[in-house]
């Protein structure tokens, strides 16, 4: 019989029952909440006469919604006071835990979980929102769920779920300098398109995958769902085990060593089958960057951008030009030079310390450009306390950058960070949609090296030439 | 949820691919508390333009009307927001049919009474020519024995869905009263349940 893989160790102590026919009955360990998605499921809730069932598992923090300038005044718009007050209510109500506006712990999400040691290896996760994929870089099973499937967890700590289907990605060898894992993801959804994880948990393997940081693997994984995988895993290893260790709801001391001794069982069995399998060399990738409206749409910097002609399908060529259109490009385009106004560093992509180091040593001891308004924004206020007490703040500031304080801010622009109709933006963030940044916004996803080089020059620049 | 067996219906033809959630409800719509009312923004930003006229677009086009939306491939993908599925529902569609759907909008579909049906890419483009040729083309959709069928033509397809969610989807069953069902068994899991 052939091996496990790492995501069906996982999967299989989480089911409780399977449904003859039908799906699993599968057991969450973790849920997080925050305004947006929420407020539906609470209701459905009250609706049903029921309490949360097991309210020690849930954790939640406004994000989507929260201005990030004057976090302690009242959130002027209306309607976002008014989802996140609805958070505020829904938790006190129902015994939840809330990390809010003015908690040492608010953030986006995905960043705190982590960070406070809440997401460990083993675990599974839901979320109602689909980057909950960012936690597999700890070796969990984490996944976004709509907000029907959120009552569903929240009434009964389960979700009917069918297994996906199971992928591994190798990329072997050693990055090249200026090449970050924000790269790595950009050219895999590039190689795979958009919908090419469709079905799929993804693993993530290979030495150039081991010697990544956490923050970096967490930015893999957060990507995932982009490629239309339900998620992305990683093995944890000493990395992992060290990231955790001594952070806020950690296990301590001999409870520490329990844990890790096993975590260590989790990894795929070297005979174990995957449904597909690809391989690629870490030295074939460069600085990535979109120049389209879907994740896929990605060239390495110094190329330009493919041509319409050479796609043979009508629908697909359509869809293709209509995309070029919107951006404001043109088949055969070079990239690098094109001026830039915005630049966005945040997002639960790349708003976590490691991020904000980068972008401190391509900046410092320069000046960003004129032109640009950079929005720099902190996943949480635990990576903002560490931009501060680094001494981050001072090479961003003295370079002309402004840092703000946390939450999902421009990478969808629910908030008041948007990026205005027809404007270039650098984002570090994850979706290149239409629109995604403020109506009419055109999107460029890169690394924050990249977004900081392009900040500097005030134009698309290939960050190998400032480091 | 609303029961769903078998639908006759002319059907909305979207050939974009990748269409994504935040196109079908851009994230500034997401502000509301309730489920209802997101159908009047249903793919708001290519329906209007900022001061509210109205674009060139199916949706505004007169001649098309219908309970089936009919999309190019990689339809929902993005977000996890079953506002999306809200919206869709919301403004009268009970069918979306595709040759591909993103997993997760796939999910909060079928939990909100919106049926998803993959059909092949030949079968796709057969829809849009039979709608080009006569908008008013009638699409049937039979849950029960799972058959997708163009009515001028005659030519038809049969579907999958999962034998669990069809039979959800015919009953107007939902999951959580599943789920408290067997809360026992929940509970007994958990008390010899060890993390990690
Ligand atoms: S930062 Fe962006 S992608 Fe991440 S949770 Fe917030 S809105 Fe979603």
């Amino acid at each position: 019989m052939a091996g496990k893989t790492l995501f069906d160790k996982i999967w299989e102590k989480h089911v409780v029952t399977t449904i003859p026919d039908g799906p699993d009955v599968f057991y969450i360990d973790v849920q997080y909440i925050h305004e947006v998605t929420s407020p539906q499921a609470f209701d459905g809730l009250r609706k049903r006469g029921i309490p949360v069932f097991n309210t020690k598992q849930i954790v939640a923090t406004p994000d989507h919604n929260v201005p990030t300038l004057e976090q302690h005044l009242p959130i002027k718009n209306d309607l976002s006071r008014k989802q996140v007050d609805q958070l505020i209510k829904n938790c006190a109500d129902f015994g939840i835990e809330l990390y809010g506006l003015n908690h040492p712990f608010q953030g986006i999400v995905h960043v705190v979980g982590p960070e406070l040691g809440i997401t460990k290896p083993g675990m599974t996760m839901v979320c109602g929102d689909s980057h909950t994929s960012t936690h597999g870089a700890f070796g969990c099973i984490a996944f976004g769920i709509g907000t029907s499937e959120v009552e569903q967890v929240l009434a009964t700590q389960c979700l009917l779920q069918n297994k996906p289907k199971r992928m591994r990605i190798n990329i072997d060898g050693a990055l090249h300098k200026g090449v970050y894992s924000k790269d790595i993801i950009l050219y895999l959804i590039a190689k795979l398109t958009a919908g090419g994880g469709t079905g799929y948990f993804i693993e993530f393997a290979g030495s150039a995958i081991r010697s990544l940081s956490m923050e970096a693997r967490m930015t893999i994984c957060n990507m995932s769902i982009e490629m239309g995988a339900r998620g992305g895993l990683i093995a944890p290893d000493d990395i992992t085990f060290n990231y955790v260790k001594g952070r806020e709801f950690a296990p301590k001391g001999d409870d520490f060593d329990a844990a890790v001794a096993e975590w260590k069982k989790l990894f795929s069995d070297a005979d174990a089958e995957f449904d597909a399998e690809f391989s690629y060399d870490a030295a074939d990738i460069t600085p990535m960057i979109t120049y389209g409206t879907n994740p896929g749409m990605g060239i390495k910097i110094s190329e330009n951008v493919p041509n319409s002609k050479d796609i043979s399908d009508v629908k697909e060529r359509e869809s293709f030009d209509k995309s070029l259109e919107y951006m404001g490009f043109h088949s055969g385009d070079k990239l690098i030079g094109k001026p830039v106004n915005y630049v966005f560093v945040g997002s639960c992509t790349n708003a976590r310390i490691e991020d904000f180091r980068i972008v401190a040593e391509v900046v410092k001891g320069r000046q960003k450009a004129a032109n640009v308004k950079a929005y720099i924004v902190p996943g949480s206020k635990q990576v903002e306390k560490q931009i501060y007490a680094e001494g981050i703040d001072k090479v961003l500031e003295a370079a002309g950058f402004q840092i703000r304080q946390p939450g999902c801010s421009a990478c969808l622009a629910m908030n008041d960070d948007k990026v205005p109709a027809g404007e270039y933006c650098v984002s570090t963030s994850n979706r290149n949609f239409e629109g995604r940044q403020g109506p009419g916004a055109r999107t460029l996803l890169a690394s924050p090296a990249t977004a900081a080089a392009t900040a500097i020059n005030g134009y698309i620049t290939d960050v190998r030439e400032l480091i | 949820m609303e029961k769903f067996i078998s639908l006759t219906s002319t059907a909305v033809p979207l050939s974009i691919e990748n269409i994504d959630t935040d196109q079908i409800i851009p994230a500034r719509f997401l502000k509301a508390t309730t489920r209802d009312g997101f159908g009047e923004n249903l793919f708001r930003d290519w329906r209007y333009n900022a001061d509210n006229t109205p674009k060139d677009f199916v949706l505004n086009d007169k001649k098309y009307s219908g309970k089936i939306l009919a999309a190019g491939k990689n339809f929902g993908c993005g977000s996890s927001r079953e506002h999306a599925a809200w919206a869709i529902h919301d403004a009268g569609f009970k069918v979306v049919v595709s040759s591909f759907f993103a997993d997760i909008f796939k999910n909060n579909a079928l939990n909100n009474g919106l049926l998803p049906i993959t059909v092949s890419s030949d079968f796709l483009k057969k829809i849009f020519t039979a709608i080009d040729a006569d908008p008013k083309a009638e699409i049937k959709v039979d849950l029960e024995n799972q058959i997708i069928q163009i009515v001028s033509s005659g030519e038809k397809e049969s579907f999958e869905i999962n034998a669990y969610k069809k039979t959800c989807m015919i009953n107007g069953y939902d999951n959580i009263d599943y789920l408290l069902s067997i809360n026992d068994k929940i509970k007994e899991y958990e008390a010899k349940r060890t993390i990690a």
